[in-house]
């Protein structure tokens, strides 16, 4: 398949556009492979990418329900940062925007990584010294942080209301500035085209129903195209991860799914160049390529496999929003929809082996997971060919909530819906 | 969302608070194992479908009521006060 480059653009510009060929193949099922990926989103693609790219592995299929960014990776906000305090996610996330930071070049496809900023907003002196401490936990991993006063925040994002008498006054803010947003669509089929151009093939509508099992070890799968075995099956299928495993016989996983909302404005000229997250972390916007402004809140909080939540949570986004700029309201909102979280009982995430021989697990990951695509697909890639972790990922176990090592980076507790 | 109190009868999904799921169990510390604390804090079935879980109606008469809800489509299927003591009260 032709590379992407200047040359082809223009190339295929004058024969009017007809010869370009699809992005990946339509194969038909093998019997068997080496590695089966579960799951046809950014993490499970991304998976399959580095088997192949990392670890020689070219024998292996990624299967999927429904199409090609069907599930949570096209429906996401597209925030990409890596401004985490505890350790663990720090390196991981850190990892990943390094990654991100080469992806266009690596999958030869435009991901669109615009590194705009990311700003956390503080609403009061107290908040922005918790900024100064995640600030400084960043810093002291090698992230780029920068505390900002609030003449800084009113130069930075001249859109805000900076004034004192409203609802979430802004005293300042925490801006890592290598944060950015990504094309969402763009990871996907880029992770599919690179995936499939290293010999991987990528089953589209293709459900798994069962798991086929010798004793405890899991030797295959049923799917709605026949069933297929292999010595490694690696699970990444997000919002679906209890049902899936239930089918394998695992129903203890530390996982509720729940359904968090996004909008999408009319379109409009440049007015944010920056992603701000404010109101106490619980709203964040940025603003599209094609002018749409971007943004969400916080999830519907009840368990929910439904694809669209509830009017509250539309009211309460919309309130935050007009809170900190007020000029919004004439804005229509143009599209809006939901997407199923695997929220784990620490907000943060699992890619580990097992929990059954032949079986790896990656999921957990909350509303967090656009921006791990890349790294969790080079860990999980990781995991699957040496039977072991990276040491990005050994945290990031099952077993952690049994043994008191969980990594609760909101210092929540275990409430998946507050995470 | 509506959901039934069997106080104050169906009510605006805002009046309420999630509490969790209703299907665990707390354990009997003089004979509780550390896994069945593991499985009371952490474990959940999570089933995409009729789910029994706890809801606070607390911008009303603020019981806590059992539920019974689909979680593919939002369906209620039944209400009742939660409690060994009202257990089985209202619909
Ligand atoms: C509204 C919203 C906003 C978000 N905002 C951000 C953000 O700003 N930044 C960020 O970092 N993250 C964000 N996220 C989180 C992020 O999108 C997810 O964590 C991440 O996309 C999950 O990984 P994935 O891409 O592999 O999931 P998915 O794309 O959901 O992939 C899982 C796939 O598994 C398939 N599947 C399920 N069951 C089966 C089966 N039985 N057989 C075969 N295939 C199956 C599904 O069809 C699906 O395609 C947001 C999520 C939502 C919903
Ligand atoms: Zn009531």
């Amino acid at each position: 398949m032709a590379r992407f480059s200047a040359w082809a653009v223009a190339k295929n510009a004058l024969s009017g556009n007809r010869n370009w060929t699809s992005q990946w193949r339509k194969p038909d099922p093998k019997p068997s492979y080496d590695v089966i990926i579960i799951g046809g989103g950014g993490h499970g693609l991304a998976t399959a990418f580095y088997l192949a790219k990392e670890h020689g592995i070219h024998n292996v299929a990624v299967v999927e329900k429904g199409w090609i960014g069907g599930g949570n990776v096209g429906r996401n906000t597209t925030i990409v940062r890596s401004n985490y305090e505890l350790r663990p996610n720090a390196l991981f996330y850190e990892h990943s925007l390094k990654l991100w930071e080469g992806l266009s070049q690596v999958l030869n496809y435009n991901v669109m990584f615009s590194q705009r900023g990311v700003l956390y907003l503080a609403h009061s002196p107290g908040e922005l010294d918790a900024h100064a401490t995640r600030g400084n936990a960043m810093r002291l991993h090698g992230i780029d942080a920068e505390l900002l006063d609030r003449d800084a925040v009113a130069r930075f994002v001249p859109q805000l209301d900076m004034s004192d008498h409203t609802r979430f006054p802004i005293v300042g803010g925490l801006l890592q500035p290598r944060a950015g947003t990504a094309r969402h669509d763009a990871i996907a089929w880029g992770y599919a085209r690179a995936a499939d151009q290293l010999g991987i093939d990528i089953l589209e509508n293709c459900e798994v129903t069962g798991f086929l099992k010798k004793g405890d070890t899991v030797t295959g799968i049923q799917t709605t195209r026949g069933d297929i075995s292999a010595p490694k099956i690696g699970v990444a299928v997000a919002g679906s991860t209890s049902e899936v495993l239930r089918k394998a016989g695992v129903d203890n996983l530390p996982i509720e799914s729940h359904v968090l909302q996004a909008f999408v404005s009319e379109a409009l000229k440049p007015v944010l160049n920056t992603v701000v997250i404010g109101a106490g972390g619980h709203f964040y916007m940025s603003q599209s390529d094609k002018g749409g402004l971007v943004y969400g809140g916080e999830l519907d909080k009840y368990n929910s496999y439904a694809q669209r939540g509830n009017l509250p949570i539309v009211e309460d986004v919309h309130t935050m929003m007009l809170a900190l700029c007020p000029q919004f309201a004439k804005l229509r909102l143009l599209r809006h929809w939901g997407g199923i979280m695997d929220m784990s009982m620490d907000g943060s995430p699992i890619i580990t082996k097992g929990p059954l021989p032949g079986l790896y697990l990656n999921a957990g990951w909350c509303y967090g997971g656009f921006k791990a695509t890349p790294a969790s697909g080079w860990c999980f890639a990781h995991t699957i060919a040496n039977d072991a972790p990276h040491a990005l990922n050994a945290p990031f176990t099952l077993d952690r909530f049994n043994t008191g090592y969980t990594i609760d980076e909101g210092g929540s507790g275990p409430f998946p819906r507050l995470q | 969302m509506l959901i039934l109190c069997p106080n104050c009868g169906d009510r605006d999904l805002s009046e309420f608070s999630y509490v969790g799921d209703a299907t665990v169990q707390r354990p009997n510390p003089p004979e509780a194992r550390p896994e069945d604390w593991q499985s009371f804090v952490y474990h959940r079935q999570n089933p995409r479908g009729p789910h029994r879980e706890l809801w606070q109606h607390n911008g009303g008469c603020r019981l806590i009521l059992e539920v019974t809800r689909n979680t593919l489509t939002h369906e209620i299927v039944g209400t009742k006060v939660a409690g060994p003591q009202r257990a089985g009260s209202g619909t």
